[in-house]
């Protein structure tokens, strides 16, 4: 049986806790993510999506519940605990890129392992590594503002990749990008899951993507309230896309 | 170690990317440290200047002077000098044998006027002065030929010179001996003739130096000493001195002995009512040229500390404005794995980058202003190590203190607010 990554248990998020405003955004949340597992979480803007997405990133504590990661108990974390999960257990990828300006892509991609003190030499080879795998080799040395919006999802991915993390949380990852290059972008997450046996969180509301994974999990009002397997024996998507992955990435490069 | 390299290139770089705001950020820093740095080098100059050309006349010289006395009424008027006014040689006799012990010579001179030395065909400028003995100890005079006057030529009211190498060189040929020659000295309509005993090495006072005073050697007027009493004969003048120079011997205290003989001559003069004496040690000039130094140094210090708190607080408005400005960065970091103390890190070494660049520049500026301000008084310009020591570990020292507030609010902003800033 496969490891279990992530292991919620009636998960509360409130805010404004013992004022008059209190509000509760997620009611008690059961989730299990398994090892090697790509997931979507869907929801409507104002589900508790992005707050659960959070709590899921050990960017936020849940008030009640219980919340494991990869064998570590996140509510009893301090500050600088939490920020060590993140480090190494967490690959963020926002919709916004959030590349550091004024930093090339390869500084961008050092930067997690720089914060795991990673020697240098290291810490380069294995940006240049992971660059090359996202198909941006040739472009370690540009800044964010000298990238399209594909190529820095491309670098912020190699970035969520750097320290080898126990999950990838990618939160519409392709919410910025136009279909062809949001394309692209969704490739590399399969790439990663089938080739490296990635675990893959997506958070989205586009459910024609979260139909693209194995599990789509869906939220409304702070609850789960559908948990759907799909099956993708018959039509495995880079396949099926496969056409207009090479038209996307044509475009992309006479950008 | 390496996440402080990280941060100081990043920092460089934000900086390049900004660099009229960066400018402007160090604008205070830079006026601060360069005003100092510039001030502090010209006061040092000048005080180094000073002292240097004081302990060339001597710091173990006492000078005694008389002084008018404060009359009953406390009205000051003037009053004519007299013989029984003025210091003479008797009391000098009897003060050096009251103090022979301490006292190495006892210089006494008046000048003549100026004048010019001629022999028909070759000239050099002089001024002649009467002197005593004792003046070629206390004025470091170094003889290149001959002797200095003695006790011999004053007692006897000998009509004998010594004068400058210059004065040789301008009137002498090469390897001619002017020992015993004579030379003609004309001043005003006067034309008196000396025999030279001895021959003295010229040297440029720093003072003189400094004025700028820079004649060709022709030109140049050099002492011309003959013993005092010639000088009282041959002016019909009042005999005595209206001050003398002692030179104390090596290792007393001058100050305590100024006060000493101070006293001692005051004897002379008791029942003087309009005049006394009173001794001031070169010592005590310096020492207190050195204190007003002091004080201008202290005000300076205090302007500087105005202008680098208010650069300071500049430093400080822009790091505010960067931790907003770069909130979403902020985020981003955290959500990396950033612990707090990584961000606020990097922030302190911006703000010290920022300071340091600034404190750098200000020592530039500053010492383009005191070499400017040196050759200005012509001095010698004289950096000081010490004071940019203190003006780099000064600016380093803003940047943490004036950058740690700023710094600190962008460790503990909250990350899920920071990442959702716009």
């Amino acid at each position: 049986m496969a490891k279990t990554i992530i292991d919620m248990k009636g998960i509360v998020k409130k805010f404004y806790i013992g004022q008059p405003n209190e509000l509760t955004i997620l009611k008690g949340i059961d989730l299990n993510v398994e090892e090697g597992e790509f997931v979507s979480i869907v929801g409507q803007s104002g589900s508790g999506k992005s707050t659960l997405m959070n709590i899921i990133g050990a960017l936020d504590r849940p008030t009640e519940g219980e919340y494991t990661l990869d064998g570590v108990a996140i509510n009893q974390a301090g500050d600088a605990q939490l920020s060590g999960i993140r480090n190494s257990k967490i690959g963020f990828v926002f919709q916004t890129f959030n590349l550091i300006p004024r930093t090339s892509a390869l500084k961008n991609v050092e930067l997690p392992m720089l914060y795991a003190s990673v020697p240098r030499g290291q810490r380069t080879a294995r940006a240049k590594e992971l660059l090359e795998m996202v198909d941006m080799g040739e472009r370690m040395g540009h800044m964010p503002n000298e990238l399209s919006g594909g190529q820095k999802q491309r670098v912020a991915i190699a970035r969520a990749m750097a320290n080898d993390p126990a999950i990838i949380l990618a939160d519409e990852p392709t919410g910025a990008l136009d279909s062809s290059t949001g394309r692209l972008v969704m490739d590399l997450f399969h790439r990663l899951h089938r080739e490296q046996g990635k675990t893959i969180v997506l958070i989205t509301h586009n459910q024609e993507l979260a139909e693209e994974t194995q599990r789509v999990i869906t939220i409304r009002d702070g609850q789960v309230v559908d948990e759907r397997r799909i099956n993708h024996e018959v039509l495995p998507p880079d396949s099926f896309f496969k056409g207009q992955q090479d038209e996307a990435r044509q475009e992309e490069q006479s950008l | 170690m390496t996440q402080l390299l990280e941060n100081i290139s990043l920092a460089i770089s934000g900086l390049r990317a900004n660099k009229m705001r960066a400018l402007l950020t160090m604008l205070g820093i830079i006026i601060g440290i360069g005003s100092v740095i510039g001030i502090v080098m010209v006061g040092d100059s000048m005080t180094n200047m000073m002292t240097s050309s004081l302990q060339e006349v001597g710091a173990n010289n006492i000078q005694i002077s008389i002084q008018q006395k404060a009359s009953e009424t406390g009205m000051s008027y003037s009053v004519q000098i007299d013989e029984e006014d003025l210091i003479s040689n008797d009391m000098i006799d009897q003060f050096m044998t009251a103090y022979g012990d301490v006292v190495d010579a006892v210089s006494a001179s008046e000048t003549m006027g100026s004048g010019r030395a001629e022999d028909g065909r070759k000239y050099a400028n002089v001024s002649i002065s009467g002197v005593n003995n004792g003046y070629q100890a206390a004025n470091h005079l170094t003889m290149l030929e001959g002797r200095f006057i003695d006790e011999r030529d004053t007692k006897g009211i000998k009509n004998v010179a010594v004068v400058s190498d210059k004065l040789v060189n301008n009137m002498f040929a090469p390897g001619e001996s002017p020992l015993g020659q004579e030379v003609k000295v004309y001043l005003g309509k006067d034309i008196y003739t000396f025999t030279i005993i001895g021959v003295y090495e010229y040297k440029q006072d720093a003072l003189t130096s400094m004025m700028g005073a820079m004649a060709s050697d022709q030109d140049l007027s050099t002492a011309l000493y003959i013993p005092i009493t010639t000088q009282w004969k041959l002016t019909n003048a009042t005999e005595g001195f209206s001050y003398i120079t002692i030179l104390t011997k090596q290792g007393t205290d001058s100050r305590a002995l100024a006060n000493q003989f101070e006293d001692y001559f005051n004897r002379f003069y008791q029942r003087n009512t309009d005049f006394g004496v009173m001794a001031i040690s070169l010592d005590s000039i310096i020492d207190q040229y050195t204190s007003m130094m002091g004080t201008i140094q202290v005000a300076i210090a205090v302007i500087a500390a105005i202008s680098l708190l208010v650069g300071g607080i500049g430093v400080m408005n822009i790091m505010l404005v960067s931790v907003t400005e770069r909130t979403r960065e902020i985020g981003t970091r955290k959500a990396l794995g950033a612990k707090n103390s990584a961000i606020r890190m990097q922030f302190i070494v911006e703000s010290v980058i920022i300071c340091l660049i600034g404190g750098l520049i200000g020592i530039v500026v500053g010492m383009s202003l005191g070499y400017a301000g040196a050759a200005l008084l012509k001095f010698p310009a004289r950096p000081s190590l010490q004071a940019i020591l203190i003006a780099v570990g000064f600016s380093m020292a803003i940047g943490v203190f004036f950058g740690y507030y700023p710094a600190n609010k962008a460790a503990k902003l909250d990350p899920i607010e920071a990442l959702r800033y716009e």
